[in-house]
């Protein structure tokens, strides 16, 4: 039943703020943008873009083919409906989102390159179709999905559910992936910009340069395309295609100290329009713990609040389409002054660790650690493993403790690797205590790989992607008491149902497992000696066989001379 | 003594298995010690080379299916004989009553145009109507001609016109003066040039042969025309994406709107529809903002205009390149046609020509790949109107250009009839049923050439390489590609234009697919000198003894032989 819930949780997707619906009569696409700035109190600036275009039309319609293109890129609209996607989700992340010191992202990612697809329950040839699939996708995003195969893909059966509209539950027609080594550079960015339809010439996207946004601590850029409705009755579909990028720099360091930041100091530019095809352009800025900690200029009269993850956030809201936001100096640059130390921030109510345990090249621990800091509410969450078949995990050994007790999961499911096919899957619903830590454990044994299957720097070590907590988390909403903030009485004693708990997806790091490493001159150094103990042999053996032994007869002593002649005479045969 | 030579034998068939059985018989043999020795080095060497050797090769071999080498060769020497059915029809008072009873006779001219003659009735209506009822009384097939005979008297056609070609596969012909005395052969034979004119117009001339086999034979004899027109036209290709642009470098001045689709529908697609037989095509389009040319137009203060002369077109193309993108859903190759409305600070922006003429239509053409058209909207606002101007773009204009530009690149070539030819405009379907005939043959020679270009090239790399992996489905690949070219050759003899076309277009696949296999890079670079640094540990101490004995046995041969001949001296 916990299981059953919690999926149609996750179904309905989590609502980003800036998601208006304010619709142009008339056109069937359009085109928003928007971008929001969140001081973090590590003193890092987490910036957060997302690009979406809507486009009132359906590539899955049979007998129609999608031809002419707008606001939409040609190259996805292709895709979609070449390989009959209904959701695509596609990030690339170089960076390791830290939860403890940053809380929860807006959308989260994987180190790496993280890929999954649902694909149209019309689809015979699933594999075929994701193979092909990857293949375009790296030729698209300059990429290497087209590693991804079968040992890297896996079906999960409860932690991956579309985002958009559609019940699909039959993970068959799911494919989710990830390439944890995958290095995110400016090859990447610069296809992902042209998919924009201003590109980086106008609007938010001319903050996109490359020299800035790769010099940060966290970069990630996604793609997300899904199906959802075009009105409130949802009587038709329209297709969205989501671009975020979020990047999260490091201003207190490069700063010598000084806790300032500008739109300037981390991109390089400042703004000075909108997307001239954008319906809606806004910049927001996170000014909830305003004005104890910093003070922001220009001042805006804008204020929003929102609900997100959980947590009521005040946000500066900058709009771009209007021409007093740049002022007399007909550009925007927001200019952020940090008053003194931040102060004590909420912990995060979920998060996650993972870390190999053990000794030696034979057998080895995975130890995956999920925190609850809820202080009075437990919570399910799904954790997702998918491990590469050369670690060969024994399933007896899994074990789940919470509080130094076992804590038995109510929903486990296991597809065991096999060599060179398929990864294992380990997919379990656990019931977290609150406030408590819930370790995850379980032993694996390395296998030796065959000497053409290892990377050529095998002794860097093998990747395993991120586990996967996906969980449905009480709101901090709910947990707040401080009821006097400009809301009235009687509308908080029951907490509102989207309020009390939010979905939230946590990806842990991902492993770096050392194999048992070969000498790889070993297969010559093999034949060397073998050719040569074979030739040793040989060679006796053919001297033995053609050598002439020639007896020398040394003359016979006289004694026997003498005895020969009498034996001679009675006929005996001789001495020799 | 008699039997000790075939225990020797017996003995050295086992050496390795049998050692120690061997020297306690070597003890107990009689056989002088010399004798045995170079038996037994002999009969190593004889296992070594019989056994040793063979299954040495055996296991290290790679695999090569059998490939059809003689017929690949055949088809290099590329011969190909082309005909065209050609009926020709006399209409009632063309020919006497004498000449009639001659028929039926068919008869080969020299260029292997066959000629059959039959008389049915040909009514005398005006020529537009006479061309449609002439195709109703006989449906002639792909690649066929129907020459009707008209006396020479007739007012079907205007005084001065000698042949007229309709909009099907026929043609009206005034029949020169016959004498009456003639038999039907000489009549026949004396409307051989006309028949040869027409169907030089209407199926294929030389010089399209030539440049369909443009890529195979070395162009000396083409002349510059038709070489333009074979390198601006594609390669022949089983299927192509046309891709419409919609280039808007300055969305904040101009809001353009065009109704591609319906544009599409009207302007493109009965051609495409006529052209199906030939390739398939998909059609779409894309609007791209802030996408600009690669040169800075200049101002010129004469016209008052910006203008790019007809040398810097050849910058324009990269730089807008980069945002087309490739098509992600197939490998066929596109033509791209492009649409720029200049932004308003550039307007208006006209092309010039070489001799510094403006170009009317505004528009060029980059062979292979496509059209651009620069669009000029500036006089249709004032420079008070509010920003961003919304426009609608005149399809008919665009897509009038674009129409023309893409029956260039697919090679729909200008004829240009003899004098005294008039040719029927092609009418709706922007394409003659005859003119598409001329397409289909060059585009099957053309075909025919590509694959077996691709295919002997193909083999002559195997044959070369001996590493590279033949598998079956190569193997069976290039067998279909060579029946697939037999059959079109052969039906291009036979004249059956349209098998011809399908067989070709099948050769072509199958060849590419064997050519372009990834399974032939597998072992292409195994160097020899790893496999010997391999070898050479077992090698070198197994072969020196057993060639350093064979020595030492023949030179004591060669001693024996002499001491032999010096006693018997």
């Amino acid at each position: 039943f916990r299981l059953s819930s919690l999926i149609g949780h996750i179904s309905t997707c989590p609502s980003l703020i800036g998601q208006c619906c304010q619709r142009h009569p008339g056109s069937v696409d359009e085109f928003q943008e928007e971008l929001v700035i969140r001081p973090l109190h590590s003193g890092d600036i987490y910036a957060s873009f997302q690009f979406r275009t809507l486009w009132d039309t359906d590539f899955l319609q049979e007998g129609q083919k999608v031809s002419h293109y707008r606001l939409f890129p040609k190259s996805l609209g292709q895709v979609l409906s070449k390989f009959s996607v209904r959701e695509l989700h596609i990030s690339f992340t170089q960076g390791f989102w830290r939860t403890m010191q940053w809380g929860q992202p807006f959308i989260p990612s994987p180190p790496g390159a993280e890929l999954w697809v649902w694909f149209h329950d019309t689809v015979s040839d699933v594999d075929g179709n994701w193979k092909e699939l990857t293949n375009v996708l790296s030729g698209i995003f300059c990429a290497s999905l087209n590693f991804i195969d079968l040992t890297n893909t896996v079906q999960p059966s409860a932690s991956f559910k579309p985002l958009g509209l559609g019940n699909a539950t039959d993970h068959r027609f799911l494919r989710y992936a990830t390439l944890p080594r995958e290095i995110v550079c400016t090859e990447n960015l610069t296809p992902w910009k042209k998919l924009l339809p201003c590109g980086s010439k106008a609007g938010l996207a001319v903050l996109l340069k490359s020299e800035k946004l790769f010099h940060s601590s966290f970069h990630s850029q996604a793609v997300h395309i899904r199906p959802v409705c075009q009105d409130e009755q949802c009587t038709s579909k329209a297709w969205e295609l989501r671009q975020t990028l979020n990047v999260v720099f490091d201003l207190y360091t490069a700063g010598q100290g000084k806790k300032e930041w500008s739109l300037f100091k981390m991109f390089s530019r400042t703004l000075t329009e909108a997307c001239p095809l954008a319906t809606s352009s806004k910049v927001y800025v996170d000014i909830t713990d305003n004005p104890e900690l910093f003070e922001l200029s220009p001042a805006t009269p804008l204020l929003s609040q929102a609900v997100v993850l959980g947590d009521r956030r005040t946000y500066s809201v900058f709009d771009l389409t209007r021409a007093e936001t740049f002022g007399q100096l007909r550009s925007l640059n927001l200019l952020l002054r940090w008053k003194g130390d931040g102060g004590e921030m909420l912990r995060p109510l979920l998060h996650a660790e993972r870390y190999v345990a053990g000794f030696g090249l034979q057998t080895g621990e995975i130890h995956t650690v999920i925190y609850n800091n809820h202080p009075y509410r437990a919570f399910p969450v799904l954790l997702m493993d998918s491990v590469p078949w050369y670690l060969q995990l024994y399933i007896h050994t899994l074990t789940v403790t919470s509080k130094s007790r076992d804590n038995k999961p109510s929903y486990i499911h296991y597809q065991p690797a096999k060599d060179r096919h398929r990864p294992h899957l380990l997919e379990m619903l656990i019931q977290l205590p609150p406030h408590s830590m819930t370790e995850v454990t379980v032993q694996f044994e390395r296998a030796l790989l065959k000497w053409t299957e290892y990377t050529p720097d095998p002794n860097h070590g093998f990747y395993v992607g991120s586990s996967v907590v996906s969980a449905l988390v009480p709101s901090m909403v709910a947990m707040n008491t401080n009821f006097t903030q400009d809301q009235p009485l009687f509308s908080s004693f029951v907490p509102v149902k989207e309020e009390s708990s939010y979905f939230v997806r946590v990806y842990t790091e991902p492993l770096l497992v050392n194999l048992p490493t070969p000498d790889f001159s070993m297969p010559y150094n093999v034949i060397c000696l073998t050719c040569t103990v074979v030739a040793v042999g040989y060679g006796s053996f053919y001297n033995l066989l053609t050598r002439t032994f020639q007896v020398d007869e040394p003359s016979l002593p006289l004694a026997k001379r003498l005895a020969n002649l009498i034996r001679r005479i009675r006929g005996v045969p001789l001495l020799t | 003594m008699d039997n000790s030579p075939k225990t020797e034998n017996s003995l050295t068939i086992y050496p390795f298995v049998v050692p120690n059985l061997l020297i306690s018989y070597c003890c107990i043999l009689v056989m002088p010690e010399k004798q045995r020795g170079r038996y037994a080095a002999l009969a190593i060497a004889a296992v070594v080379i019989v056994v040793g050797i063979p299954l040495w090769w055996k296991t290290t071999e790679t695999y090569r299916a059998w490939l059809p080498f003689s017929e690949i060769s055949e088809l290099d020497s590329l011969q190909l004989q082309l005909s065209v059915d050609i009926e020709v029809v006399f209409s009632r008072g063309t020919l006497t009553p004498e000449q009639q009873k001659k028929f039926p006779l068919s008869h080969v001219n020299e260029k292997e145009h066959q000629v059959d003659v039959s008389i049915p009735e040909l009514l005398t209506s005006p020529s537009t109507e006479a061309d449609l009822s002439l195709h109703m009384l006989s449906e002639s097939s792909c690649g066929s001609v129907v020459v009707y005979v008209i006396p020479e008297s007739s007012t079907l056609l205007p005084e001065d016109v000698k042949v007229y070609v309709g909009q099907r596969r026929t043609a009206l012909l005034r029949s020169p003066p016959f004498k009456t005395s003639w038999n039907l052969k000489e009549v026949l034979s004396n409307l051989d040039v006309e028949v040869e004119q027409v169907v030089s117009t209407m199926s294929f001339g030389h010089q399209d042969i030539v440049a369909a086999l443009s890529n195979r034979v070395r162009m000396t004899k083409v002349t510059k025309e038709s070489m333009a027109d074979s390198m601006r036209a594609i390669k022949s290709s089983p299927g192509y994406e046309i891709t419409f642009s919609l280039l808007n470098p300055d969305p904040k001045s101009h809001s353009l709107h065009w109704d591609i689709e319906g544009a599409v529908q009207s302007y493109i697609q009965p051609l495409l529809n006529k052209l199906a037989p030939i390739a398939n095509f998909s059609v779409d389009s894309q609007i791209l903002y802030y996408a600009v040319l690669g040169v800075n137009p200049r101002f010129d203060n004469s016209v008052s205009a910006y203008t790019l002369s007809a040398d810097s077109l050849s910058h324009v193309i990269n730089p807008v390149e980069a945002r087309l993108g490739s098509n992600a859903a197939s490998s066929n190759p596109v033509l791209n046609f492009l649409l720029y409305v200049p932004d308003a600070h550039h307007s208006p922006l006209f092309i010039r020509d070489h001799s510094k003429r403006k170009v009317p239509s505004n528009a060029f053409h980059s062979p292979r790949w496509g059209g651009i058209m620069v669009y000029n909207v500036n006089e249709m606002y004032g420079p008070e109107a509010e920003r961003p101007v919304d426009i609608n773009i005149n399809m008919a204009k665009v897509m009038g250009v674009f129409l023309a530009q893409l029956r260039l690149m697919l090679g729909v070539q200008h004829t240009h009839p003899p004098t005294g030819f008039v040719l029927q405009s092609p009418g709706s379907a922007g394409l003659a049923d005859w003119e598409l005939d001329r397409l289909l043959w060059s585009r099957s020679v053309e075909n025919i050439a590509t694959a077996s270009t691709t295919i002997t090239s193909l083999a002559q790399l195997l044959d070369q390489i001996g590493n590279i992996v033949i598998n079956d489905n190569i193997a069976q690949q290039v067998s279909s590609a060579v029946t697939s070219l037999q059959s079109a050759v052969a039906e291009l003899e036979a004249g059956n234009l349209a098998f011809a076309l399908q067989y070709s277009r099948e050769a072509i696949l199958a060849s590419e697919r064997a050519f372009f296999d990834p399974s032939l890079l597998h072992l292409l670079y195994f160097p020899d000198d790893q496999k010997f640094a391999i070898y050479i540990p077992l090698f070198l101490p197994m072969c020196v003894p057993i060639v350093l004995s064979l020595l030492k046995i023949v030179s004591e041969a060669k001693k024996r032989r002499a001491d032999k001949q010096a006693k018997s001296d």
